[in-house]
């Protein structure tokens, strides 16, 4: 009797180690043969590497709100009002469910420019009060007519089933009046 | 009960020469034919079954003809199904049949599931056939969502962006996960292409499950009104002729009402915002799925707050799941030795309450995010969860239920002499 078969565990023979390895690698071809197949259904490369959006700022007033396109999806550019400002700021941290200071979701010395993503953080609908003649809400800034959450004049959740603040997108001012996203 | 059911007997020479080399035709004898013994008792509510069958017929046959014509691209959707509405000959009542079909197929899958629970069929020994009934039910919820997106109009587009957005909710990855189905950020080109090939695939796999579903029921014999099980061999009759022509008649109404629905109110169960191509920088005022998901929706909707540490989103999506997953362990939550609704005189008013309670929850999903509406909602999906994870286990506990006759033929004796 070769010295290897020992080493097995006593119900087990030789025929049974080839039985398992067999299997056993077979298992594991077939997940390394499945990763392609999972992976072809990512963003192609057209989609994911979809380019920075520039938009010129100048035009819009206090209190009127921008919708631009970044990666497909629509982006909220919103310039806050004195008034707006100061609502935002008067509210207490712990009234929030995702406590965030507008200073900290705005750029410094540049408060009134809110800039967000235009979709709610629940299920992704395009929030209402963009456009003029839209609600805003009970809280001045965004309700989503799907779910029935309504945002601030910051853009933070303060009621119904959205999670979170709506997301402030990477974007940086490359001049006084143009930004730039992404 | 060991029933023997007459075998099948090839009647000439080209029968038999086939029943030996393929038989197929035995096959049929045995599953749908004289060769399956059925109670003699059934009432209509067994007829949803084949009715499901058939409604899942119409929708393969005319999905293969509009698959013919339909063009999946984001850009071309839209326009290739008004096409088929203006140009192919007949397109109109084909596309009309199958929005028709989807209609009747969820009303008769939900006739049939309100029957299984009513009269107890999900008890052993059919558990089995039920868990790969609810397997069917969400396959046919999947199929319908995929199917509703091609006509990338705007309910398709914001239904595929707020279905997918159910996922974002699973820990770490959601979002990844979310990009993954979708093959981009938001729907786009490649999530049209992939929801038609997923749409096109999924109904051959429902077929193949209503194989088994067919499978298990054979195991263990149809149940029936009573909950009583077969014991003498006249209490049966073969499925052909007898329950086959009953079948057909049913068939016949059902027919009756998806020809009224295609040529008279081909639109009545479809939103008009649909008619308007999907627009991925502005979502419609009132979003809201089809009739057959209002239910669940409201569910989703239900959950506003944030608790125990979770948020309401994640509640939300957990809650709908759970809706849908709670179907499949009700052989498990129900533990009382009836079997049947007839002999449970307190279990036939909560159950009642529960139907009652599902339309309440459909009117709920159908209205806007708005109160009253989130308010009674929140009441009626309270009642839902409690019907199912509390009513059912502790009912047994206290329930006095009738007498229960020893034999089908003792139980229907006495119903035709009151």
């Amino acid at each position: 009797m070769p010295s290897s078969e020992k080493s097995l565990p006593k119900d087990m023979d030789r025929r049974d180690f080839l039985n398992v390895a067999a299997v056993g690698l077979t298992g594991i071809g077939v997940c390394g043969a499945a990763v392609p197949f999972i992976a072809q259904m990512n963003p192609s490369k057209d989609v994911a590497e979809q380019e920075k959006t520039e938009v010129d700022i100048s035009s819009v007033q206090p209190g009127q709100t921008v919708k631009v396109v970044w990666r497909g999806q629509p982006v909220f550019i919103r310039n806050l009002t004195e008034q707006e400002i100061t609502e935002a700021n008067a509210v207490a941290m712990s009234d929030l469910r995702d406590p965030e200071t507008l200073e900290q979701r705005t750029k410094a010395g540049k408060n009134n420019w809110l800039v967000t993503m235009a979709l709610c953080t629940h299920l992704g609908c395009i929030p209402q009060g963009g456009n003029a003649g839209e609600p805003k809400g009970e809280y001045g800034g965004y309700i989503c007519s799907c779910h029935g959450s309504a945002f601030d004049t910051a853009g933070r959740i303060r009621r119904g089933p959205a999670p979170t603040n709506l997301t402030v997108p990477p974007y940086r001012f490359i001049s006084p009046s143009v930004i730039s996203i992404g | 009960m060991n029933l023997s059911p007459p075998p099948y007997r090839p009647k000439n020479s080209f029968t038999r020469w086939l029943d030996d080399r393929l038989p197929v035709i035995r096959l049929l004898h045995d599953v749908i034919g004289g060769g399956y013994l059925v109670p003699r008792n059934l009432n209509w509510l067994w007829n949803f079954g084949v009715l499901a069958g058939i409604a899942l017929t119409i929708q393969i046959v005319t999905g293969l003809a509009l698959a013919m014509h339909y063009v999946a691209s984001s850009s071309e959707a839209f326009n290739s199904i008004e096409g088929i509405m203006r140009y192919v000959g007949f397109g109109w009542l084909i596309r009309y049949g199958h929005m028709a079909g989807a209609s009747l197929f969820f009303a008769a899958l939900y006739i049939h599931m309100f029957r299984g629970v009513y009269y107890g069929s999900y008890k052993a020994p059919r558990e089995m056939i039920w868990l790969i009934g609810v397997l069917l039910f969400m396959l046919a919820m999947a199929t319908a969502f995929l199917g509703y997106t091609l006509v990338w109009g705007q309910m398709s587009y914001w239904a595929a962006q707020v279905i997918t957005g159910l996922f974002s909710v699973v820990p770490f990855v959601g979002e990844k996960i979310r990009i993954w189905i979708l093959g981009g950020f938001s729907p786009n080109a490649a999530t049209v292409n992939r929801f038609f090939v997923l749409h096109f695939t999924l109904p051959f796999v429902i077929l193949a499950v209503v194989g088994l579903h067919v499978w298990a029921l054979h195991r263990k014999g149809s149940g029936n009104p009573t909950g009583i099980e077969v014991q003498k061999p006249e209490e049966v009759v073969p499925m052909h002729p007898y329950y086959v022509v009953k079948d057909a008649v049913a068939v016949c109404v059902f027919l009756l009402i998806f020809c009224s629905l295609v040529f008279f109110y081909p639109n009545a169960f479809s939103d008009p915002d649909n008619y308007i191509p999907a627009n991925p920088f502005s979502t419609p005022a009132h979003i809201k799925p089809e009739w057959y998901f209002w239910p669940f929706y409201a569910v989703l909707r239900s959950f506003t707050v944030n608790f125990m540490g979770i948020p309401a989103k994640v509640w939300g999506v957990l809650g709908m799941g759970l809706s849908v997953i709670v179907w499949g362990l009700l052989p498990w939550l129900d533990n009382s030795p009836v079997r049947s609704g007839r002999y449970r005189p307190l279990f036939r008013c909560f159950f009642l309450f529960f139907l009652a309670d599902m339309l309440l929850l459909g009117f709920c999903g159908k209205q806007p995010a708005e109160e009253p509406w989130i308010r009674l909602g929140q009441w009626a999906s309270l009642y839902y969860f409690a019907f199912f994870l509390v009513i059912l286990p502790i009912l047994p506990l206290f329930e006095k239920t009738k007498a229960v006759p020893f034999s089908i033929d003792e139980a229907e004796n006495k119903r035709t002499d009151a």
